[in-house]
């Protein structure tokens, strides 16, 4: 087991039913994410990548192969490992935000602290956890929209408050499905920005899925995927 | 944490919920309304009747009635005589009172009773219910000069001063017959005209019998009095509304009148005892059965009448003893205790302690309140179905929340109990703010139902049904705890199912959901 390997998944098979026919969407992946990298995962829409990502995430169990994250297999872990695989050791972030409409940017940053402690253990916390939450807001330029509700926010705005909650349970991996892809060009450019400066800054590894090569170009590792496959070690990418 | 934190955000924004929660805020508000008047109702019924009857009623069917109530005495406070606070001795007869109305007869059935008034008063709150306040104080069988019912408008003059002016009149009256008699029979006698005369009856010879004729002829009304006699305010009144829809009482008789009562000898061959009394007070209990059944006189003079003392000892005997317990006494195992020592297949006793005698009436209150209350739930438990409507509603709004929370780490318990709480805190609201106008309500209710009446003409609380001016109520701690209980339970039971849909819903599905 290499340790400078983060996440890493072998011969994965996922397949979809529809009325007695299977629809296979993975076909047996193989990837491995490196520490202090930024990854990504490029490929058309419908070739499975989201598919994928909800298995690296645990959301999902794979129909074959396994996932290892640090050398822990993940896939099989009981339902309360997993959970708390998502809650600690993942940072994931959407291509719609997908942030809590009825709290405010701050309480969603803190919304994962909140979920992982007691009410009790919260509230004897709550000031170092504040203290905390508006760090990250401020890290990624958000402070002064602390208590603003999502709905008064930009698409920008919306997607730094998501980077900041990802980033409160202070992960080993950021899992970005698609993090620029509802944004406009200079939004999203400066989405990918920060995302660079999180993992050139903090270390911070980074696994982005999107469908934009030019994106996927600024990567340190990329895999291209297609038709349920991550194409030979050929196709992959090397950037300096 | 979150759960609560979102449990608060969803009740501030979904005005949906606070809509589906009306029903278990009326349902509870009601009940509490109901509760509360029920055990005012209740209350105030079981002192009257408490009130009325002494804690143990030992009864005897005999006409001679026992024979040795002192010995009986003696047995009883052998027997449970650490119990016993006081007791008092009477004599209960069937007996018609008869009343002069307008030169005719009124007769009415009644239970006439003999009893000790200082014996009498310590096991019952028999003085309590007299109109005179001296008689409240000191039970008296003497006419009072004046003074009766100070507190009410309507209640006719009545006592010694009522007695010597009716008096007058009718002499006057008599007066004023005899001089038209004559007149008429000096025209008869001059006259060959064979016209009957007209025969006008004066109310005392309606009530002149050969028992009492020679008194008749020396008894002065004006200055004297028969025995005295107490009437239950209904067996001498009648209560009906004015044109003006007012409630209206009048008496056929008053404290000052004379009345006839008319009731068996003690003798096994039972003749008709015919006596005349003077109405010296009367009874209002409020409990319409006791106010139009019962009447009251001395118990010696009754014994008296009925001829109910022993030639041979001079012994005098009674048909009843009452007891009154000490406080906390346990009123049924002295009964059976009784029970045990003069058993119904030696002795023609009836032994029964108060709440035995208005069984029946306390048993109906109970399953009204208790129907009452069921019905009520009812009601709540169908709020619960529109709360189960709503949840799975805000469910499927919340589906991408729910993907999100589960993307973030929590458990489907967590997001199970976001609901659940969710419907805690609905239940929590909605029966809250039912307490609050409930008990406004109740605080309230005379003032409401008198605008109820207002804006109906309908009177909510009848006062010639009822006897209370006002709507008696009791808000019970207990009473409330349990409808507050029981309406959050339905609102949790009602947000389980939602809850378990939102728990177990596939987090990649929650996420994907348009």
């Amino acid at each position: 087991m290499n340790p400078d390997i983060v996440l890493e998944a072998r011969t994965l098979k996922k397949s979809y039913h529809k009325d007695r026919i299977e629809v296979p969407v993975l076909k047996g992946i193989d990837l491995s994410v490196e520490r202090g990298l930024v990854t990504t995962l490029v490929g058309r829409s419908g070739s499975g990548k989201s598919t994928l990502m909800h298995l690296l995430a645990a959301l999902d169990h794979p129909d074959c192969g396994e996932i290892r994250f640090c050398g822990e297999r993940i896939d099989n872990a009981s339902r309360a490992r997993r959970d708390a695989y998502r809650n600690r050791n993942l940072g994931i972030i959407f291509q719609f935000y997908h942030l809590l409409p009825e709290l405010s940017a701050i309480e969603n940053v803190l919304a994962p602290l909140m979920i992982s402690q007691s009410a009790l253990s919260y509230f004897r916390n709550r000031k170092e956890a504040k203290r905390r939450a508006e760090a990250m807001l401020d890290r990624v330029g958000l402070l002064h929209r602390a208590a603003h509700k999502p709905s008064e926010m930009s698409g920008g705005e919306m997607q730094r408050a998501a980077i900041a909650r990802s980033l409160m349970a202070n992960p080993s991996l950021l899992l970005a499905d698609e993090p620029t892809g509802n944004l406009d060009t200079d939004t999203g450019r400066d989405i990918l920005k920060l995302l660079r400066t999180l993992n050139e800054d903090d270390d911070l590894t980074i696994l982005m899925i999107t469908h934009d090569d030019s994106i996927a170009e600024t990567a340190d590792h990329c895999y291209r995927m297609k038709d349920g496959l991550l194409e030979s070690d050929s196709a992959k990418l090397q950037v300096a | 944490m979150y759960r609560w934190l979102l449990c608060f955000r969803y009740l501030r924004t979904r005005y949906i919920a606070l809509a589906s929660i009306i029903s278990v805020t009326l349902g509870v508000a009601t009940l509490i309304v109901v509760n509360s008047v029920m055990a005012g109702f209740s209350a105030e019924m079981h002192e009257r009747l408490h009130g009325l009857a002494s804690d143990i009623l030992i009864e005897c069917h005999l006409s001679e009635g026992m024979p040795d109530p002192e010995g009986h005495i003696n047995e009883i406070m052998d027997l449970c005589g650490d119990q016993v606070e006081g007791y008092s001795a009477s004599v209960h007869v069937p007996a018609m009172l008869g009343i002069d109305f307008n030169g005719q007869l009124i007769t009415r059935h009644v239970n006439f009773v003999g009893l000790d008034a200082t014996t009498y008063d310590e096991v019952s709150h028999f003085g309590r219910y007299l109109l005179h306040p001296d008689n409240q104080n000191q039970v008296s069988f003497e006419l009072r000069e004046s003074g009766y019912a100070p507190g009410r408008d309507q209640f006719p003059s009545s006592g010694w001063d009522y007695r010597r002016a009716r008096v007058a009149y009718e002499k006057a009256l008599d007066e004023e017959r005899s001089n038209r008699e004559a007149i008429e029979n000096s025209n008869s006698t001059a006259s060959t005209s064979t016209q009957p005369s007209l025969q006008i009856t004066a109310p005392s010879e309606l009530f002149s019998t050969s028992s009492d004729g020679d008194v008749a002829t020396e008894f002065d009304p004006s200055s004297e009095q028969y025995p005295g006699i107490i009437l239950g305010i209904s067996t001498s009144s009648t209560r009906f509304r004015d044109a003006n829809n007012e409630v209206k009482d009048h008496y056929y008789c008053r404290p000052g009148d004379d009345i006839r009562m008319m009731f068996p000898n003690a003798s096994d061959n039972a003749k008709v005892v015919n006596q005349k009394f003077t109405v010296v007070d009367m009874y209002e209990s409020g409990m319409s059965e006791y106010d139009s059944t019962f009447a009251f006189c001395r118990l010696d003079q009754l014994q008296d009448f009925r001829g109910m003392i022993d030639p041979a000892t001079g012994v005098r005997s009674v048909t009843t003893i009452q007891l009154k317990l000490i406080e906390g006494a346990d009123l049924n195992a002295v009964r059976d205790a009784l029970r045990r020592r003069f058993p119904a297949e030696v002795y023609a006793y009836n032994i029964q302690t108060w709440r035995d005698m208005q069984g029946p009436l306390l048993a109906a209150v109970r399953l009204e309140t208790t129907i009452l209350n069921i019905l009520l739930f009812l009601i709540i438990a169908v709020a619960g179905f529109g709360i189960l409507a709503t949840f799975f509603m805000i469910v499927v709004e919340k589906t991408r929340d729910i993907g999100t929370l589960k993307a973030l780490g929590a458990s489907g318990r967590g997001v199970m109990s976001i609901f659940l709480s969710y419907g805690l805190l609905l239940g929590f609201v909605g029966s809250g703010a039912g307490l609050v106008g409930g008990l406004l309500f109740v605080q309230n209710i005379n003032s409401i139902a008198g605008v109820i009446e207002k804006i109906t003409g309908q009177e909510v609380f009848d006062p010639t049904v009822y006897y209370f001016t006002e709507i008696p109520t009791i808000i019970d701690p207990i009473t409330l705890t349990w409808v507050m209980f029981g309406a959050m339970t339905i609102a949790v039971i009602a947000s389980v199912l939602p809850a378990m849909r939102a728990a177990r819903m596939h987090p990649v599905n929650a996420l994907r959901f348009e």
